[in-house]
């Protein structure tokens, strides 16, 4: 097989937000030389997203405050920004954009992420936000003042960090959700509710167990209904329920998409040697810890992802033996929330059955085991220094 | 190569340590120290630090 550069259409990376700027990086770190060109339906350059419901929200930051730096090995990479791919075509290998623009690839990224979920509730539209975008949080930054009423709808990170920073602001802030408690799925229960003490202790209130029935306004929100009838007033909602993978431009194709694109243990998408996908849209089996393939929406997974996945795919374009170790990163986050910072490494979600307090006071600075079938699979570290105590534990992890 | 870290920026989150630990590192105080002119050989894994860097705080001055 050619693989000349010069003739090659070489490769498309579809997104271009830290997966899709990492993988653009790691192909070169892995020799491939040819053309490289990444197309993203936002404007910006790639940028960080943790500031977004934290710094960004707290202040005025812009765009060159937020953006990644990109390694000197991509100063060729071609970046087609501001138009989305509409669809494409596998068999043929060609990706089509909003604006029917064609591009043939050799070999294909799928780096395009999720997008928030929305709440199907009827009412009025104006004053709902969500937080993915930096348009979005420089929307909401704009919209909430010291004194405004903000109901924070999802009680996962991003909805706990929203609503720490906007009290931080001055805000009035309440959070609904339908867990007994925030961050139950990746933190466990006992977790959760020492977090909620915290957010209680500086005013946060919190409906747990309820869900939002219906929107009250006219033109904009005034205010939600819960199920249970209770009436919130408020001055913007900011709905953090979830989200929803970017995968409807590779529909037609007969891939598994029912929860982002499912990709084997060398992140080819499956059945296609010359598709890979990175970052929050790919599911992918974690050897580490089983078979089953899982989505992972952490700061780490891009990075690691975009590596493993850009080696596969420039040794099968250079037609080289591809490397069959399995994919098995260990999965880092952290959250800030007021002064607070959570340090995981691990998969503490796969552990919250049997959780044993390895340090300290759930109230205080404590560190949280997390154990699967007796092993540790995860620690979480809460309070100052929290990232170098958990630390500590990375090597008793599995 | 010449490293710069960000001070002002950086939290100590230690991340960089594990990619380059010949180059970074986290004092008794809790606080980075760095080489700020690494060996070119350690070029890759002081890219790798820079890429982890939560905050964003390293970069590489040739
Ligand atoms: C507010 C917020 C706070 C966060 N805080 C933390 C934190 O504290 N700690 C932590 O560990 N993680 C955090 N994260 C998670 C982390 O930022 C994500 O895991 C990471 O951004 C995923 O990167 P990605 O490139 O895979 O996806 P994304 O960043 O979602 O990028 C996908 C890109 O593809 C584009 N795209 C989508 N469809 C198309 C299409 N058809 N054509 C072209 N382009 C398309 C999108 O517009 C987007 O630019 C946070 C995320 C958010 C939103
Ligand atoms: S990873 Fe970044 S924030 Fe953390 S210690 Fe290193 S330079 Fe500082």
């Amino acid at each position: 097989m050619p693989t000349s550069s010069q003739t090659a259409p070489g490769v498309v990376v579809v997104g271009a937000s830290m997966g899709g700027l990492r993988a653009a990086e790691q192909l070169r770190a892995a020799g491939w030389s040819g053309p490289v060109t990444v197309v993203g339906d936002e404007p910006h350059m790639p940028y960080n997203r943790p500031p977004l419901s934290k710094e960004v929200l707290a202040s005025d930051v812009t765009h060159p405050a937020v953006a990644f730096r990109a390694r000197a090995s991509t100063a060729d990479v071609a970046w087609r920004l501001g138009t989305p791919v509409a669809s494409a075509d596998l068999a043929a290998r060609t990706v089509t954009l909003a604006d029917d623009t064609q591009l043939p690839y050799t070999g294909l990224v799928v780096a395009t992420g999720i997008r928030p979920r929305r709440l199907p509730c009827p009412g009025p539209v104006a004053g709902r936000h969500v937080v993915r975008t930096l348009d979005d949080a420089q929307n909401l930054r704009a919209a909430l003042r010291p004194g405004s009423r903000v109901v924070v709808v999802g009680a996962g990170f991003i909805g706990c960090e929203v609503a720490a920073t906007a009290r931080g602001l001055g805000a009035e802030v309440a959070v609904v959700a339908p867990e007994a408690e925030p961050m139950t799925r990746p933190l466990g229960a006992e977790l959760g509710a020492a977090l909620r003490r915290r957010h209680e202790a500086r005013g946060v209130v919190f409906h747990l167990g309820r869900t939002v029935g219906h929107f009250s306004g006219i033109d904009a929100v005034t205010g939600l209904v819960l199920d249970d009838g209770t009436a919130l007033p408020a001055d913007l909602v900011v709905e953090a329920v979830g989200s929803t993978p970017n995968t409807a431009w590779l529909d037609g194709n007969g891939l598994d998409l029912s929860d982002g694109v499912l990709c084997d243990a060398l992140l080819r998408v499956e059945g296609r040697p010359d598709v890979v996908a990175v970052g929050d849209v790919a599911r992918f089996p974690n050897a580490r810890y089983d078979d089953v393939p899982r989505r992972v929406e952490h700061w780490s997974i891009p990075t690691d992802t975009a590596k493993r996945a850009a080696r596969t795919l420039a040794a099968h374009l250079a037609g080289e033996a591809v490397d069959g170790e399995p994919f098995a990163p260990l999965p880092a986050f952290w959250s800030d929330q007021y002064a607070e910072r959570l340090q995981s490494f691990g998969a503490p979600g796969l552990g919250v059955d049997d959780i044993r307090l390895l340090e300290g006071d759930f109230d205080a600075d404590c560190v949280v085991g997390y154990h699967a079938e007796g092993r540790l699979v995860g620690v979480v570290a809460l309070g100052g220094g929290a990232a170098a105590t958990a630390a500590r534990y990375r090597g008793a992890l599995v | 190569m010449k490293v710069v870290v960000d001070m002002e920026r950086c939290q100590d989150h230690g991340q960089c340590v594990f990619s380059a630990p010949e180059v970074f590192q986290i004092n008794a105080a809790g606080r980075l120290e760095y080489v700020a002119d690494p060996d070119d050989a350690l070029r890759e894994a002081v890219e790798d630090a820079a890429d982890v860097c939560p905050l964003q705080a390293i970069t590489i001055e040739d």
